[in-house]
């Protein structure tokens, strides 16, 4: 019985050793990730949403079918756990060779080496014609570019707003401050709304910032201090910002505004629970088919520095990994035709990157109905601070503004956030090299 | 003073009496079922309508505009069939393996008397303190590096990796401390001397395992198959991390298909129902012997 067992001891030391050994001889630790010879691999956050993902696999269909020499093959992942995906797949240097990021993480991932430079040199519309928030740059080199935008805005019926005597504001007269306020005080005090303002409060993530910071910036706050992104102090926590915070708080407790907002604030605005909803052209098209010429599109409001929008949306890179980086960079410049500009803001329903493709796009030509919100990215986006350390801005942001508005002392919350980002950003040596 | 009996309470007085006890009852049996009668109705309504009905007793009741059109929507939006079938072979395998390894291990540290087996039993239960996303990433780690052996024409090839496979998804799984645990405890309530009767008779250590135990142990089959199933359904976490080939996702990941810029409430009711229903007929078909296993654990022994 021992010897038996002896036996099979030893024999399974020496399997186990020797498919080790063998594992290691066979181990296909290539120079790179994401390529098999020709066929490159290209991943984007757009599984679920059968829009967007037609007219990606679009263009890799005609990719492919335009010359002989690469194919692209697609993996989609659903948005909410992509950059998970992303990451985990990057520390196992598994990236594929072409990927799409949401502009803000595209420094980050460009300082953590998942992003490589690009060269678009040659292609059919040039990096210069695009919008700028549509371009994803670090360091001075590009490393993203995107076929759309998106832009922050409000909707409310005119009927509505008439009714209580409010003047719909315009891109070049847009609401003060204190118009704005009066708004919401003559909104609720026709009972008709329990919380006539819905900024999408219950949403969570990148969605905070996304919303909320480019108000902090009409304030005259912002995340950090652009001026070398080595701190936040003063930007974050100085006067102007402790007055947007104030006013944050203030639409809650004068009952302008939920705590927590629904869980699907445009369904809410439709079914007339909210007479103002903050939220994003994405819901342009649906509105405009329920409402008709009810509805009103207004600009964001200007709280004494302008109004102010979110930039950036997702845009396309190139892995640093990428063992076939001239079949990426081909592909990457094949995709850059005015058409498929065209074909990604029709089937979002976003805002074309160039203006050769608006020019094509019904309500988004000149005088169209959503030329307002081309003219918004013009005029207003500001892009996310471009920082390595954005992604850890986002979340310290998102969780103070809930603090905020769930009651907590501004100046307080602020100043501690402040103290987080300066934290991190010195903790990662202000993200040098 | 002459007494008179009480009276036994009569079949009348009996059922007042019960009244309460099964208003009771009922108000939380349906406490229970309004978020699955939530579900089912909201599958059928367009999104719109799900939350102008949510301030009323509307959001239980099938009213207004009814359809199918979110089941169709679904189907557009997520290979539903493909992760269904993902899903089921999963979960399937690493039950039927499950039960095997685990009773195997239970019937070791139970019936065979070997030294060290109390120390071991200790260590297995020992090892359910320590909860999964603490060693999800190492493992992560760990599965990226372990070998298996592929066919290849007619060669045997050593590959390296598992991640982007199905047995990624159930092996790591299919040894389960609590299961060895409860098969050892169930054991331990049948009687010895069918053993020695047994080797008397000339069977080996396998045939009384084989012929004896494990059809004893129909209760403890049952727990132990509904126990692993939950939570290999329910996976989320780990096929996220190990799986990026679309192919083989399992249903839990698809609910993230639905979150985009506009939720689609409906459809994910849509959804939810129908992953739903495979986990609600597997437990009502197991029902009894999960209940007898449950309430007479603690009595034998």
């Amino acid at each position: 019985m021992r010897s038996k067992a002896k036996r099979l001891a030893a024999t399974s030391v020496a399997i186990v050793t020797a498919a080790t050994v063998l594992a290691g001889c066979s181990g296909s630790s290539g120079s790179g990730s994401g390529a098999d010879g020709d066929t490159l691999t290209l991943w984007t956050h757009n599984a679920g949403n059968a829009a967007e993902y037609k007219v990606v696999q679009q263009i890799v269909d005609d990719f492919n079918a335009s010359q002989g020499k690469y194919k692209v093959r697609i993996q989609a992942f659903p948005q909410g756990s992509y950059n998970d995906a992303v990451v985990a797949a990057a520390s196992a240097r598994k990236l594929p060779c072409i990927l799409d990021a949401d502009g803000p993480n595209v420094p980050n991932w460009a300082w953590g080496g998942y992003l490589a430079p690009l060269d678009m040199s040659g292609s059919e519309t040039a990096v210069a014609d695009q919008l700028p928030s549509t371009v994803g740059t670090y360091d001075d080199k590009l490393y993203a570019f995107g076929h759309y935008d998106v832009a922050l805005t409000m909707f409310a019926r005119k009927s509505v707003l008439q009714a209580h005597g409010i003047r719909i504001p315009t891109i070049d007269r847009p609401w003060t401050a204190d118009e704005f306020t009066s708004a919401l005080a003559a909104l609720k005090a026709s009972g008709t709304f329990e919380h006539p303002l819905e900024m999408g409060t219950g949403g969570s993530g990148e969605w905070w910032p996304y919303a909320y910071s480019p108000q902090l910036q009409s304030f005259g706050g912002d995340l950090v201090d652009r001026s070398d992104y080595k701190s936040a102090k003063g930007a974050l926590d100085g006067p102007e910002a402790v007055a947007w915070a104030t006013w944050f708080r203030s639409l809650v407790t004068d009952g302008y505004m939920a705590q927590k907002g629904g869980s699907s604030p445009n369904d809410d605005f439709l079914n007339g629970k909210s007479a103002i909803e903050w939220d994003g052209s994405w819901d342009a098209a649906k509105n405009a088919e329920k409402l008709g010429d009810d509805l009103a599109i207004l600009p964001p409001v200007d709280f004494g520095q302008g109004p102010k929008i979110g930039g950036a949306s997702w845009q396309w890179g190139m892995s640093a990994t990428c063992g076939n980086k001239a079949g990426a960079q081909e592909y990457l410049k094949f995709s850059r035709k005015t058409q498929y500009f065209v074909d990604f803001a029709k089937a979002t329903g976003t805002i074309p990157a160039t203006a050769a493709a608006s020019a094509q796009i019904p309500g988004y030509q000149p005088g169209g109905p959503y030329e307002v919100f081309t003219q918004e990215a013009r005029k207003f986006a500001v892009v996310r601070p471009v920082t390595p350390a954005y992604p850890y801005v986002s979340s310290v942001f998102e969780k103070t503004a809930k603090d905020i508005l769930a009651g907590a002392d501004p100046k307080k919350a602020l100043s501690q956030a402040a103290d987080q980002i300066d934290a991190n950003l010195k903790s990662n040596n202000y993200y040098a090299g | 003073m002459a007494t008179t009996p009480t009276p036994a309470p009569g079949p009348r007085r009996r059922t007042l009496r019960r009244i309460p006890g099964h208003l009771l009852r009922s108000a939380l049996a349906l406490l229970f079922v309004f978020p699955v009668v939530f579900m089912l109705i909201s599958s059928f309504k367009p999104d719109q309508q799900i939350f102008a009905d949510l301030g009323s007793i509307k959001a239980f009741l099938p009213v207004g505009q009814l359809s199918l059109d979110n089941y169709t929507a679904v189907f557009d939006r997520v290979p539903a069939g493909r992760f269904l079938l993902n899903s089921i072979v999963i979960s399937a395998v690493t039950v039927v393996l499950g039960i095997v390894v685990n009773s195997l291990a239970a019937f070791a540290l139970s019936r065979m008397r070997w030294p060290g087996r109390r120390l071991l039993l200790v260590l297995i239960i020992a090892t359910l303190i320590v909860p999964f996303e603490t060693f999800a990433l190492p493992l992560v780690w760990w599965v990226n590096k372990l070998p298996w052996l592929e066919l290849n024409g007619f060669h045997l090839a050593l590959t390296e990796g598992w991640l982007d496979t199905y047995r990624v998804q159930i092996l790591p799984f299919v040894a389960n401390a609590f299961s060895v645990f409860l098969f050892h405890q169930y054991f331990q309530s049948i009687p010895k001397e069918l053993d020695e009767a047994a080797r008397m008779d000339g069977a080996s250590w396998f045939g009384i395992y084989r012929r004896i135990v494990m059809p004893l142990s129909g209760p403890a089959v049952a727990t132990v198959a509904i126990l692993t199933f939950l939570p290999m359904w329910n996976s989320y976490l780990w096929p996220l991390m190990v799986v990026q080939d679309e192919n083989l996702r399992p249903v839990m990941v698809g609910i993230q298909y639905f979150f985009q810029l506009n939720v689609s409430w409906g459809q994910i009711m849509a959804y939810s129902t129908m992953i739903t229903v495979p986990v609600l007929a597997l437990f009502l078909a197991f029902q009894r012997s999960f209940i007898n296993s449950i309430a007479s654990s603690g009595v034998k022994g």
